[in-house]
């Protein structure tokens, strides 16, 4: 089995219908694996914060960027992909 | 979800609204074997190894700026003093090296490149004499060649020989660039007690005690700084210098992360993450503006050193903890034409040289980026220079100057020296002479500080 390798999506800005459908969708078509999925308002912004595993999927961090970052143009929201370490890094000891 | 959504969105706030980025990652490369009595032979080998080792720099950097969605502003590369490989060569003409490591920076797409220094504290060998009499044109028909040399360390005391040199060669290099308002001197700088594994710029080379090649990580982070310092306007110190660790902990944090996997991904040893707070040009970078932040009505003014000592204090505490290896210059930068809080305390009448002079005693790392009016004489220079170089002799401590005697231009008077070098007002120097004293000739002892054995 690969070794996990996960990612953090985090979608910002104006709520709407069909944001979770148009990502999960670009994931699902690539075959990445959505683990956890959380939505907040923080500070007034409207906040989606995925964790995706990317090991099975077909395409890398770097291209997944790229096509959630044409999804977010479509939706009107900022799309952000980081993979998870900088997170694990920065806010655990 | 491993992280709360406030850990998420404070870490992309971070880059999106204060800033932060990684300022650089330098490599380090050693080229001492690279040295031949046929100099055209020894450029060669250095071009090809620097080229060799350095081949997948910028990429791999690249691709780290995108998986963990960090700028990484710079890309550089440091290498072994070269006077330590030209004085090996029959030739006199050192320029050959600066040329070939210009080639070698543009051919890589790498931003600067450091190591065209001599390392002369005690005394000046003659290929050491030849490449500080090269530097002037070196600079200044080169784009990404940086130079430093270092006059002064607490053990060896202060060679005024070469600070007179020095101040000499400052004047040389803005005369021969001053279509570009003395821009070679921004590329140059004169160190007491210089560090081999400094990543920033102009003053970072690969010194002779390192590995054969290393990456260096140079963070930034001012705005992260100041964001946090503005969410506590009323707390007392105790709280506000806890508040400044927790956050140079996180930010070094990102420096640890990045280095470790730009050394796994080129299979060359991680050395160090520097701890300085290296302000830009940007507004709301500014280290200047964090210590206003703190409470002073204008940086400059009465109060600016313990503001500036609690901030560099913290920044280190948190930085430390932070990361398994810490080196470099590692303190709060105070350049003045690269942070625009500092240009506004200098406009205003608030900052002057000597208030930088004192401010450099508490932090990194000298008067850095200072412009001074063309006609400023050459020994005036040099005073500034030795009275720097012996606050870092005394305190054991790294010190710098990098200063821009602009040719042309008058107290007041403002030049532009474009992208992280930022602008900078022309400050006034006084008018008292030093021309006796920097002339005297010699060398100033090591202090008792040195007698530590």
């Amino acid at each position: 089995m690969k070794e996990k390798e996960h990612v953090v999506i985090t979608v910002m800005g104006q709520d709407r219908v069909g944001i979770v459908a148009a990502v999960s969708q670009a994931l699902a078509q690539y075959n990445a694996n959505i683990i956890d999925i959380s939505q907040t308002i923080l500070q007034d912004i409207f906040a989606m914060i995925l964790l995706v595993d990317i090991s099975s999927a077909t395409k890398n961090l770097v291209e997944l960027k790229e096509i959630l970052a044409e999804t977010g143009k479509q939706l009107g929201v900022n799309i952000v992909v980081q993979h998870e370490d900088i997170f694990r890094y920065m806010h655990r000891i | 979800m491993p992280y709360t959504p406030q850990e998420i969105l404070e870490t992309i706030q971070m880059v999106e609204n204060y800033h932060f980025d990684i300022r650089t990652v330098t490599m380090g490369i050693n080229i001492l074997d690279c040295a031949s009595p046929d100099i055209d032979l020894a450029a060669k080998k250095a071009s090809e190894k620097i080229k060799r080792l350095a081949d997948r720099l910028l990429d791999t950097v690249t691709l780290m700026e995108k998986t963990y969605g960090v700028p990484i502003i710079n890309k550089r590369i440091a290498v072994t003093p070269i006077s330590l490989l030209a004085q090996s060569a029959e030739s006199d003409d050192y320029l050959k090296f600066a040329y070939m490591l210009d080639e070698v920076a543009s051919t890589l797409g790498i931003d600067f490149i450091g190591g065209y220094s001599a390392l002369v504290q005690k005394g000046m060998t003659r290929g050491e004499a030849k490449l500080i009499e090269s530097i002037p044109v070196a600079l200044s028909s080169t784009n990404k060649v940086c130079a430093s040399v270092n006059v002064a360390t607490t053990k060896a005391g202060i060679n005024m020989d070469a600070v007179l040199k020095m101040a000499e060669t400052i004047k040389k290099a803005a005369e021969l660039s001053k279509d570009r308002d003395g821009l070679a001197c921004a590329k140059l700088v004169v160190f007491a007690n210089a560090p081999e594994d400094n990543p920033f710029m102009a003053g970072a080379f690969h010194g002779v005690g390192e590995a054969e090649a290393v990456i260096n990580i140079g963070i930034s982070g001012p705005g992260v700084v100041k964001a946090a310092v503005e969410r506590l306007p009323d707390c007392d110190f105790r709280t506000l210098a806890e508040e400044i660790k927790r956050v140079a902990f996180k930010i070094t944090r990102v420096g640890e992360l990045i280095g470790r996997k730009v050394s796994e991904q080129l299979n060359i040893p991680f050395g160090i993450v520097d701890l300085s707070l290296a302000p830009t040009p940007a507004i709301g970078d500014s280290v200047a503006n964090i210590l206003e932040a703190m409470g002073l009505e204008r940086c400059g003014g009465p109060g600016t050193t313990a503001a500036l000592a609690i901030l560099n204090d913290a920044v280190k505490k948190g930085g430390s903890m932070a990361s398994s290896a810490i080196g470099g210059l590692s303190g709060a930068f105070i350049p003045v034409s690269e942070d625009a809080g500092m240009i506004e305390a200098v406009q205003a009448g608030a900052l002057s040289i000597e208030k930088l002079e004192a401010m450099t005693c508490v932090c990194s790392v000298g008067l850095d980026m200072i412009a001074v009016p063309g006609d400023t004489p050459v020994e005036s220079i040099a005073g500034i220079i030795a009275d720097e170089m012996a606050i870092g002799m005394i305190n054991n401590k790294t010190t710098a100057v990098r200063i821009i005697p602009v040719p042309g231009k008058k107290v007041g008077d403002m030049v532009e020296f474009g992208g992280l070098l930022g602008s900078a007002p022309i400050m006034a120097v006084r008018p008292f002479s030093p021309a006796k004293f920097v002339r005297r000739g010699g060398h100033i002892p090591a202090p008792l500080q040195a007698l530590t054995n």
